[in-house]
This record gives C-alpha cells, sequence and structure tokens, in this order.
C-alpha cells in the first residue's frame, strides 16, 4: 500500500497540461506538490461533488483529473453513470483508505470490502484501473493519463488519523479568475 | 431566434383534466437557444420530461442527463467554470434534496446558475384540489436560500416571459430560479 502523498507525487509527474481538482484529502496535500492555475481546490466544497464539478468543465473541452476520496465517491456513486455516458476528457482518480479522514479517521461504509472498479466498470466505464502498489502506480500513472477517457483509477492507500479539515491554498474567487485565464492560453493535451 | 409571435402551445393531460401548455417544449428549446444556453443538465419529471422529444432536436444545446438533483448542480458549475452557458432542469422536490450543492455552487464558488424548477402540484394546490405539501415549501426554500426567482404559469405565460426572466438573470451575472407551476 502507498501513502496518500506518494500516490499524487506520482500523478503530478505524469498530469501534463490537464486541470487537476482535488478535494478533501488530496486537497490537503496537493497544494504542496503542484500549485498552477491548473490546480483547483475544491474548498469549501458539497461533499461528494468535485467529481460532478470535473466532467462539467471536462463538458467545455477542458482535460481534467478529478480527486476524490471513497467517503466523497459513496456521496455521488451515481455520477459514475453519469460520467460513462458523456465522452468528456475526464480521468478519476479514487483514493481509497476506508476513512473519513478530514473528520478524524472514522471508517466509511463498506470500508474494505467495496469494490470500486468493479462499480466503475458497472456503470459503464470502459478504462477502470487499479492499483494499490506504489512501483506498480509509478510504472503505468502515465499510460492511464495519456490513455482515453473517460477512465477510472482506484488507488488503495494508507488511511491517517488525526487529519484536519484542508484549508485552500487561496480564495475560491481566485482560484476561478485563475483557472478561467489558463484556458485562453492552455491547449488541450490532445 | 427572438420571442415567438404567435406560439399556440400544446395539451397536457393530468388525470381528470387537460391544459393548453404555452411553455411546451418547442417553446422552451427556442426560448433557452435565444438567451445562448449550452447545456440542459436535468432529471426530468412527468411536466418537464415532455420538453425532452424538442431539447434532443436542438443543434445548439445538449442534453446531460444526469442521476441526482445535487449531482445536476455540480455538473452544472462545472460547465460555468467552463464558461458555458447551462440551465439545470429539475422537480423541486430534488431541489429540496440538492441544498448543499446548491449552497456551494452558488454562494460558496458564487457561480451565476440558472435553474428551472417544476412545482409539483402548485395548479391544483392553488385551487385547494390537492394535499402535496410541495408548493408550500418552495418558496420558502428558495428564499431561505437566497435566489432571485420568477414563477411562470404555462398556461398562461409564454417563450417571451421565459426569455424575460432568464435574461434578467443573466443581465446581473446572478444565479436565480424559474419556478414553473405543475
Amino acid at each position: 500500500m502507498m501513502t496518500p502523498r506518494d500516490a499524487l507525487e506520482v500523478l503530478a509527474e505524469v498530469r501534463g497540461r490537464h486541470v487537476v481538482i482535488t478535494t478533501m484529502t488530496s486537497a490537503g496535500i496537493w497544494p504542496a506538490i503542484s500549485d498552477t492555475p491548473l490546480d483547483f481546490a475544491y474548498i469549501p466544497s458539497s461533499m461528494g461533488q468535485g467529481l460532478s464539478l470535473g466532467l462539467g468543465l471536462a463538458l467545455t473541452q477542458r482535460d481534467v483529473i478529478a480527486i476524490m476520496g471513497d467517503g466523497s465517491l459513496l456521496m455521488n456513486l451515481g455520477s459514475l453513470v453519469t460520467i460513462a455516458q458523456h465522452p468528456a476528457h475526464l480521468h478519476v482518480i479514487l483514493l481509497d483508505n476506508g476513512l473519513y479522514e478530514v473528520t478524524g479517521g472514522q471508517a466509511v461504509a463498506g470500508a474494505g470490502r467495496t469494490d470500486f472498479p468493479g462499480l466503475a466498470r458497472a456503470a459503464g466505464l470502459a478504462h477502470v484501473f487499479a492499483f494499490d502498489d506504489l512501483e506498480e502506480w509509478k510504472a503505468n500513472a502515465g499510460i492511464v493519463i495519456a490513455g482515453p477517457a473517460p477512465s477510472f483509477t482506484a488507488l488503495k492507500v494508507e488511511g491517517r488519523l488525526g487529519q484536519k479539515t484542508p484549508l485552500p491554498p487561496r480564495p475560491m474567487s481566485e482560484q476561478i479568475a485563475r483557472l478561467r485565464r489558463s484556458a485562453a492560453d492552455e491547449p488541450r493535451t490532445k | 431566434m427572438e420571442e415567438r409571435n404567435v406560439h399556440s402551445g400544446s395539451e397536457f393531460r393530468i388525470p381528470n383534466s387537460t391544459f393548453r401548455i404555452m411553455l411546451d417544449g418547442p417553446a422552451i428549446t427556442d426560448s433557452l437557444q435565444a438567451c445562448g444556453i449550452t447545456h440542459v443538465v436535468w432529471i426530468p419529471d412527468g411536466f418537464l420530461g415532455t420538453w425532452e422529444s424538442a431539447l434532443l432536436r436542438s443543434s445548439a444545446i445538449k442534453l446531460i442527463r444526469c442521476c441526482r438533483e445535487g449531482e445536476a448542480i455540480a455538473v452544472a458549475g462545472g460547465l460555468l467554470l467552463g464558461s458555458a452557458k447551462p440551465v439545470v432542469v429539475v422537480q423541486c422536490t430534488g431541489l429540496f434534496e440538492a441544498g448543499d450543492a446548491l449552497r456551494n455552487i452558488v454562494h460558496d464558488l458564487g457561480l451565476p446558475l440558472i435553474l428551472i424548477v417544476g412545482v409539483r402540484s402548485q395548479i391544483a394546490f392553488e385551487k385547494g384540489k390537492s394535499t402535496d405539501n410541495c408548493p408550500a415549501f418552495i418558496g420558502p426554500i428558495v428564499d431561505a436560500w437566497k435566489l432571485p426567482h420568477s414563477v411562470l404559469d404555462p398556461n398562461s405565460d409564454g417563450p417571451g416571459e421565459l426569455i424575460a426572466a432568464i435574461r434578467t438573470f443573466q443581465r446581473d451575472n446572478c444565479a436565480g430560479v424559474i419556478l414553473i407551476a405543475e
């Protein structure tokens, strides 16, 4: 198993010019790894909606990676069905730690038993991946992100106890302005 | 397309009643196109669903089907981030469920989200012929979320009223709700 930071550092190496939407745990880690106009920390959020926000953005011809935890995905499982029916360039990265980490570490429903890649396949997503080993993720992350979308990748990561709700790197209005400015001069990656 | 001068509407039947609806699918679609709407993100109900075939015929509007209303609001939020012009179309029951997504997109992200919300049983409620409590709650709920709103009666209001309502929200670059009495 890998730490969430290890998993995200690998992703940062291969994300190219994708917009990266982070939520919850990932939003607390990502700004220290990457903090460009293409990095969008979805804080404050409506839990579970980061994926749907990413789909909407991808439908405007942006290339998007949306990162969420298992607790968030469980609040919006239907979004997998919605994503599967749209040919948007959206890569979903799930950090599966079995916990509501930012509330202190309580177990999510079905922790350790839910087959998230199976759910994604059943929702109709054709490009589904799962990694629980850091070296395996390192070897394949570039292939996943350069590959067809929409895709779904489940990463088994270590749960951390005692975490606090992350703070945004800057006000939301500033994040939105940066992201929109970047649209004018950032070509699609493919 | 500008406002239609003549629109005869179409019949809409519910148990024991038949209405002539001015805001039918073609009228809605033409009105949304006139306002530059690019996407309809929706979960239909029995009345809103009658708009589907007309929406699907539009080359200017993409219909995005979602599974839950909060999800629809977030998808529209992403579209707005990408400078598209979506409208969310849902029944009031879905709006009740979607409060946190609405709060977040409108008030946290500050995005000018426009919603068209069907108010279940409103017409019968006004005549004292329905015990459905949806009409009683939708006004206070929309007010609680601090959203300006217009109320349209699809039997008497037509494309001109809908276009005017949408353009008011667009002009002010603010979020807003158009309630459609069902």
